[in-house]
């Protein structure tokens, strides 16, 4: 047997190889303004997406202001995250692909009851702290107008339960960066009759409203949190909730086997496009429905078939496009 | 891959062969002094875990998993401007030739963490995230030598992947002075063998140490030898590393465009 050995590679070779002497080089003198002179990879044909890693320099210009998941050192802004560069007017942040849910006003979140407190739920809502929701933003079940008294808090355990579902709104930031939620609408408190997913955050997008009712005869919340609902159908229209029933802790009894098998489907569906990291939104959701109905419901679950459903549904909405 | 750090896998280091090697100026597993282990790695491998990742270096098998930043479990631990790093460490019973359970309380286990807790507390922005918990959970599947610089890569990956903002990469590397001259990466064989072995964890960008840990005596004239050799390692690891994680979050970043 006869071996034989290399000599060893000299640096500038490995550098090259890893793409890094040049990186480095062209991200000092980078230009923000959507001409890179820094070509990466073949993995990066598309100049709309500037990927950082943890210490890389993202510009070395001081007109630049740092935001999110960027920090300043030596006058230079420094990525923090591995993630992609945003950039609005002359502030650059980076956001991380895959992260815990960062919250804005007004964001409608599915939560989870963790604890019963004075006055106030902890409820889990894949924030990095648990978010409140005080007493005082919760409607009384009848729908009755009026202060929270002391009898109130003494059955709070009658709204909100540990491990209950709810949806509500982000209504403020405590000083801490804790979320203050609020359920003072119908459309908001506790969920029933259907089951839950959980997706990265950064999948669901901002809509104008995240209560779908899908051709299927199925509801969908999306959560701005990751956390999503799926559940049968119930009436949108305000004047027929029963406003008696927002706190029930019972399912409806009339839900179909068919109802179920929807419910299963679309629930799979979710899950088959954030496996392949797909936004989600209402439209696409249908499309994936669509796809599913060709194999049974036992199917939905192998990778494969995840994975042809998420690529029609994909297909179908850029037809749809155009 | 680095050509240099990729190496057939003798995974049965023979005398024959050390003979032979020898001769040729080789340690006991074919490698040259300055050479590491292949290295592998991918994240996100936990679907539960907010980030997570496994590394391979050589025969050394590491899985780590990161949650939260999150709501902390105790509120006594609460500190009301930072996150707390929690680190938990464990050494599964089969990752070694003899098989051996170790109870949770084990002084080793938490030195180690001990160890990986302070290599990340100057590096990850806790200010970032007050009154929260960031846990992290080493598991070591097979040991070959370089258990806690396999930890600190491994936990870098899953703390990038779970989004924690840090200033910087760590890598951690160690070298020795095996025989009679300084070595990188020492393996198994080489680390019972009585080498003096120094463990080190770097902030590539700036070149800051974190970490280092020296547990046998060596002269201090080889010191800086090894330490040198140490700190090569961790730019090379750096660039296997960063290399990973661009990659996915390139794919990530595409997917999420379409």
């Amino acid at each position: 047997m006869s071996i034989t050995f290399h000599s060893p590679v000299p640096r500038a070779a490995t550098d090259k190889a890893f793409g890094r002497g040049k990186r480095n080089n062209a991200a000092y003198d980078m230009d923000l303004d959507g001409d890179h002179n820094d070509t990466p990879r073949s993995a990066m044909n598309d100049p709309l997406i500037h990927v950082v890693t943890p210490g890389e320099v993202i510009t070395a210009d001081t007109a630049f202001m740092r935001g999110h998941g960027t920090y300043v050192e030596q006058e230079k802004v420094l990525s923090s995250v591995a993630g992609v560069v945003e950039r609005v007017n002359k502030l650059i942040s980076v956001r991380p692909l895959h992260s815990r849910y960062t919250g804005e006003i007004g964001d409608v979140v599915v939560g989870r009851i963790t604890e019963v407190a004075q006055k106030r739920w902890k409820v889990d809502v894949n924030a990095r702290l648990d978010a409140i929701l005080m007493l005082s933003s919760v409607n009384l079940p009848g729908g009755v107008q009026r202060r929270k008294q002391e009898s109130d808090e003494l059955q709070m355990r009658n709204f909100f339960v540990e491990g209950d579902l709810v949806v509500a709104e982000l209504q403020t930031f405590f000083s801490d960066g804790a979320y203050s939620l609020h359920t003072r609408s119908l459309k908001y408190g506790k969920l029933r009759n259907g089951s839950f997913i959980t997706v990265s955050p950064g999948l669901v997008q901002r809509c104008k409203s995240h209560f779908h009712s899908l051709s299927c005869g199925v509801d969908v919340i999306l959560g701005l949190n990751g956390y999503i609902w799926v559940s049968a159908h119930a009436p949108q229209n305000l004047d027929e909730i029963d406003t008696e029933q927002v706190y029930s802790n019972k399912n409806k009894e009339d839900i179909t086997p068919a109802d179920r098998e929807s419910i299963a489907r679309v629930a799979s569906c979710i899950r088959a496009l954030a496996e392949d990291f797909i936004i989600i939104n209402d439209t696409i959701i249908s499309f994936a429905y669509e796809a599913s109905l060709q194999y049974p419901l036992k199917d939905l679950h192998k990778k494969i078939v995840m994975h042809d459903i998420a690529i029609e549904a994909t297909h179908a909405v850029e037809t749809m496009k155009g | 891959m680095g050509l240099h750090l990729a190496f057939p896998h003798l995974i049965t280091y023979r005398k024959t062969n050390s003979d032979v090697f020898f001769e040729l100026g080789l340690r006991v597993d074919g490698r040259r002094p300055a050479e590491l282990r292949k290295i592998t790695s991918t994240t996100s491998v936990l679907s539960q875990a907010d980030g997570s990742a496994y590394l391979e270096h050589g025969n050394t098998k590491v899985l780590a998993a990161v949650y939260g930043p999150r709501e902390p479990r105790h509120r006594a631990l609460v500190v009301h401007d930072r996150a707390i790093l929690n680190v938990e460490f464990n050494i599964a019973p089969f990752s070694t030739g003899e098989r051996r359970r170790r109870t949770k309380n084990d002084k080793r286990l938490l030195e180690m963490a001990s160890f990986v807790k302070q290599t990340f507390e100057p590096v990850v922005v806790t200010t970032l995230y007050s009154r929260s918990q960031i846990d992290i959970y080493l598991q070591v599947i097979q040991q070959d030598g370089g258990v806690l610089q396999a930890c600190i890569n491994a936990a870098t990956m899953a703390l990038i992947d779970a989004g924690v903002a840090m200033t910087d990469y760590v890598c951690a590397c160690t070298a020795g002075w095996v025989e009679r001259e300084a070595a990188i990466d020492l393996n198994h064989t080489e680390e019972s063998s009585d080498a003096s072995e120094v463990t080190i964890a770097m902030l590539p960008k700036s070149g800051k140490i974190t970490l280092a840990q020296m547990e046998s005596r060596l002269h201090v004239d080889k010191l800086e030898e090894v330490l040198q050799l140490a700190g090569e390692g961790c730019k090379q690891i750096h660039l296997v590393v960063d290399k990973t994680i661009r990659d996915r979050a390139e794919d990530l970043a595409r997917k999420l465009a379409v």
